[in-house]
């Protein structure tokens, strides 16, 4: 049985909004290096594939689409690049994937922070683009505004994204043109010719003169190209758009499947738009499902703790991706099924930490061992390597040498 | 020299290094000369200044690669990382040493760059400083999105309201604003994070993401050296590292700022002055000038003195001998053949009058000028002489202290800690150990006034009656 991909989406104390109230929870330390460097570890204790890291340009909120006032639940983030990158010299095996916002920010910055990554973990950097959903978050940019999107849209995925359409067409713009800086220094670049006293071979970089509809970059990049060649572009789609946005962009997919037939019926649609959209650098999509787990080794004492997480949260904790409570052996039996779809992996968001990322690596992990289905070493040094992704070639290549 | 230096206690000095940045002056033709690129040599450098207990280590930064005569220009160590990331790397593998990061005010918006650099403090525990560049060109702007470029006129108004709104979106969140509180169920005040800033910049309001950070305010740093640059320094750094590089000039700078202080309520120790110095060590001083010499020449080989030429004269002199007399026409004063850096944009014409004058006075070839001008370190001696002399400029107050910038990475630092740093030490101007975690702490800056009012504006300060001495009085 070929192995399965295994990720975990990190958050504050866990995903469940009343999680930072549990026992073993140090709230008082999510804004500390330590808080994070424990959980990575433990995660590359797993031998995961890689860990992601949430963020927004705007404070956490119940809605999806406005600000609330809560104070009960965890307000902050960190940057989630700089985090990241803190976290580069703590591990060395284990992928790193920040969030970014792509409708706010610079994609020559984009560009240059996820290289920098990549450049400090010695190839294990990966990235999620994601444009900003909640019209209040342009406010703090002052430079433009962006749709707010009412209750009604927010009940179905499709409309969220017809509404959000051109945030969706403009990202497809930052990632072309974040992979176009990153092929904008050819490998070999650096040539430290003495006798003609170059440092480059100016031949092997290369403007990238990337002119979208809604912004123009020059280029090339400031920083030489990282050692992945891409970095692994991976988006969460829950849509027809999204799906577009990963089919021509994407090295990475995830979707938030609710059964194994659901995961074939998304499955689907993801082909239908790969195979509307040319993907002429890149190899085949990987694709990942996404679910929130709650993992106790008793059967129903998950159930319970999330029932009583709910009750201190004053709702029943709901998400975009399927809800699993039950034994590390139940969500096994769960994950082999739902892989018969044609899932390559699945990213675990853990409901609570550390508890439910300890149970992923002591426990969900030695449990797809026996069952032969998860590595019991690391093979490879990079995340493209985990993944068992080719290093891309760089489109600028041949040209470069005329 | 000041009324009494007998009376006064020394001053301390305040050591900081830079990682060589884009120019000629890094050797990378040198053996020993390794990645410009890779995270092991940051880590190498940072290191290195942290077991020299250094201030901080510094990054610099440039967000368009020059263009030498229309292309881009392949002489110079060129490639370089986004600087807070590697700085945020860099967190991981140091404990002491602070974290400064240039971040350009024209190309970036105070959101993101607060939310940042509030990051880096909160990860490297209060080590985090930001030196604001006001790079403004449509150049550079051809990289971002918002394109175009300001007016010179404007960099600055845009960095002071650049730097105001970031310290409102810091001071959103007061200290203990994280609660934390389990059982009572409480993570956050209920404001925590409102804020409004509105100025001819920016017009921005909503909640700032992140909790506020160890330092309060992150140092901030300034670079430019125009009246408006040293005026923003005056009103709003905590460090300036603009370069002079001799005695007098440095006296002459460093009253100068100081003395802009006062009007903005504010003394004189609130501002370090650390420009930013190269530096060549030897056992003897015939064997140290000889080492500066053998420098000068990687740093300017013949091709690199030729582009310094062309970019001051504004025009193409591939026609002459790098070892020759200078060229006998006369420069382009408004042509620009070298895009990306600011090196000669004031006062042009007026360099290459001096350049002459000096290369006719001395009988200079065009490279022996561009290594007089261009390429000959700051401090050149014995470590006992470098050490008296880096003490020299603190004591008479040219400067409180420097920048060291290796022309070797990552090794470069190697010499300057093991053997000029001990002397600073036993002379008692420099410390043995960190005493405080926080850059602040090594900086002897006081901590930013703790906000009154949520998300408020900052309370304009009341100017301070300072005594005519005040300058003469600064101690550590
Ligand atoms: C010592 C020094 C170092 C500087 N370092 C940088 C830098 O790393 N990146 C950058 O974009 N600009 C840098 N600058 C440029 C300044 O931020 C500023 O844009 C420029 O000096 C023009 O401002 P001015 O007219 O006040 O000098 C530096 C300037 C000085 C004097």
């Amino acid at each position: 049985m070929t192995h399965l991909h295994l990720a975990v989406a990190l958050d504050g104390a866990g995903w469940h909004p009343a999680a930072w109230r549990e026992p073993d929870a140090r709230p008082e330390e999510l804004f500390t290096a330590r808080h994070w460097a424990g959980l990575v570890r433990e995660a590359e204790r797993g031998l995961l594939d890689f860990v992601t890291f949430e963020d927004a340009l705007g404070l956490q909120s119940a809605a999806f689409h406005r600000p609330d006032t809560r104070t009960d639940q965890v307000r902050g983030r960190l940057d989630a690049v700089l985090l990241a990158a803190a976290l580069a010299p703590l591990t060395s095996h284990i992928g790193l994937v920040p969030t970014t916002n792509v409708t706010h920010t610079e994609p020559f910055h984009l560009a240059t922070g996820i290289a920098s990554l990549d450049h400090a973990s010695l190839g294990r950097a990966g990235w999620r683009p994601q444009i900003t959903s909640r019209a209040a978050d342009a406010a703090h940019f002052g430079r433009r505004t962006t749709p707010q999107l009412t209750d009604a849209d927010v009940l179905d995925s499709e409309l969220i994204a017809a509404r959000l359409r051109e945030l969706f067409d403009e990202a497809h713009e930052v990632v072309e043109a974040v992979r176009r800086l990153w092929d904008s220094w050819e490998d070999d670049a650096e040539i430290r010719d003495a006798a003609t006293g170059r440092f480059i071979d100016r031949d092997r970089l290369h403007h990238v003169d990337f002119a979208g509809a809604h912004f123009a970059v020059r280029g090339p990049s400031i920083t030489p190209r990282p050692p992945q060649g891409q970095p692994l572009v991976t988006v969460l789609a829950h849509a027809s758009t999204p799906y577009e946005l990963a089919a021509a962009g994407a090295d990475l997919v995830y979707l938030t499947p609710h059964s194994r037939a659901d995961a074939t019926a998304r499955l689907d649609a993801l082909a239908a738009a790969t195979a509307a959209r040319p993907r002429p650098l890149l190899r085949p999509l990987k694709v990942f499902a996404d679910l929130v787990v709650f993992l106790d080794d008793r059967p129903g004492r998950a159930a319970a703790r999330k029932r009583r997480l709910d009750d201190l949260d004053g709702a029943a904790y709901t998400s975009d991706a399927e809800v699993f409570t039950g034994t590390p052996g139940e969500l096994a039996d769960l994950l082999l099924d739902w892989r018969e779809a044609g899932l390559d992996g699945y990213r675990l968001r853990p409901g609570a930490l550390p508890h439910d990322l300890t149970a992923i690596t002591t426990g969900l992990v030695p449990e797809l061992r026996r069952r032969a289905a998860f590595r019991t070493a690391y093979t490879a040094d990079t995340l493209r390597g985990l993944l068992h992704l080719p290093r891309p070639a760089n489109r600028y290549a041949s040209a470069g040498r005329r | 020299m000041p009324d009494h230096p007998s009376r006064r206690p020394p001053k301390r000095v305040h050591l900081a290094a830079q990682l060589p940045s884009v120019q000629h002056t890094t050797v990378w033709s040198d053996p020993r000369s390794g990645s410009q690129i890779a995270f092991d040599s940051f880590e190498r450098l940072a290191r290195t200044a942290e077991r020299g207990k250094f201030d901080f280590f510094f990054l610099s930064e440039g967000l368009r690669l020059r263009e030498h005569k229309g292309r881009l220009h392949d002489l110079d160590v060129v490639g370089r990382p986004e600087s807070l990331t590697v700085l945020s790397a860099l967190s991981a593998v140091t404990s002491r040493i602070g974290l400064a990061a240039t971040v350009n005010s024209t190309f970036n918006e105070p959101y993101e760059v607060a939310r940042r650099l509030a990051t880096l403090d909160h990860l490297s525990g209060g080590r985090a400083a930001w030196n604001v560049v006001t790079s403004w060109d449509a150049f550079t702007g051809e990289n971002f999105r918002r394109g175009g470029f300001l007016d010179e006129a404007d960099r600055y108004t845009r960095a002071a309201e650049f730097l105001h709104a970031a310290r409102a979106l810091w001071d959103s969140w007061r200290p203990g604003d994280v609660r934390a509180d389990a059982a009572g169920g409480t993570f956050t005040r209920a404001d925590a994070g409102r804020f409004s800033y509105r100025g001819r910049h920016f017009d921005i309001a909503g909640r700032f993401a992140t909790p506020r950070p160890p330092q309060g305010h992150p140092v901030v740093i300034q670079a430019g050296d125009s009246p408006q640059g040293r005026e923003f320094a005056a009103a709003d750094a905590d460090v300036i590292f603009s370069r002079h590089s001799d005695l007098a000039g440095g006296r002459a700078f460093y009253r100068d700022v100081k003395g802009r202080l006062a009007k903005y309520g504010r003394t004189p120790d609130e501002l370090k002055i650390i420009p930013s110095v190269t530096y060549a060590l030897g056992d003897t001083p015939a064997e140290a000038a000889e080492h500066a010499a053998e420098i000068a020449r990687a740093q300017v080989g013949p091709q690199t003195a030729l582009m310094l030429l062309e970019a001051l004269w504004g025009r193409d002199l591939s026609g002459y001998d790098p070892d020759g007399p200078l060229p006998d026409v006369e420069p382009l004063p408004d042509a620009v053949v070298t895009r990306g850096h600011t090196q000669f944009r004031a006062g042009r014409a007026e360099t290459v009058r001096r350049w002459r004058e000096s290369a006719e006075a001395r009988g200079l070839s065009i490279r022996e000028l561009a290594i007089e001008f261009a390429g000959r370190p700051d401090f050149v001696g014995t470590p006992r002489q470098v050490a008296d002399a880096i003490n020299e400029f603190v004591q008479t107050d040219a400067a409180d202290g420097f920048i060291f910038v290796p022309h070797l990475t990552p090794g470069g630092l190697d010499d300057l800690v093991d053997r000029v740093v001990p002397l600073l030490q036993e002379m008692g101007v420099h410390r043995a150990d960190y005493t405080g975690p926080t850059l602040r702490d090594h900086l002897g800056l006081n901590a930013p006034r703790e906000p009154r009012e949520p998300g408020g504006p900052r309370e304009p300060r009341e100017p301070r009656v300072l005594r005519a001495d005040s300058l003469q009085e600064e101690t550590p």
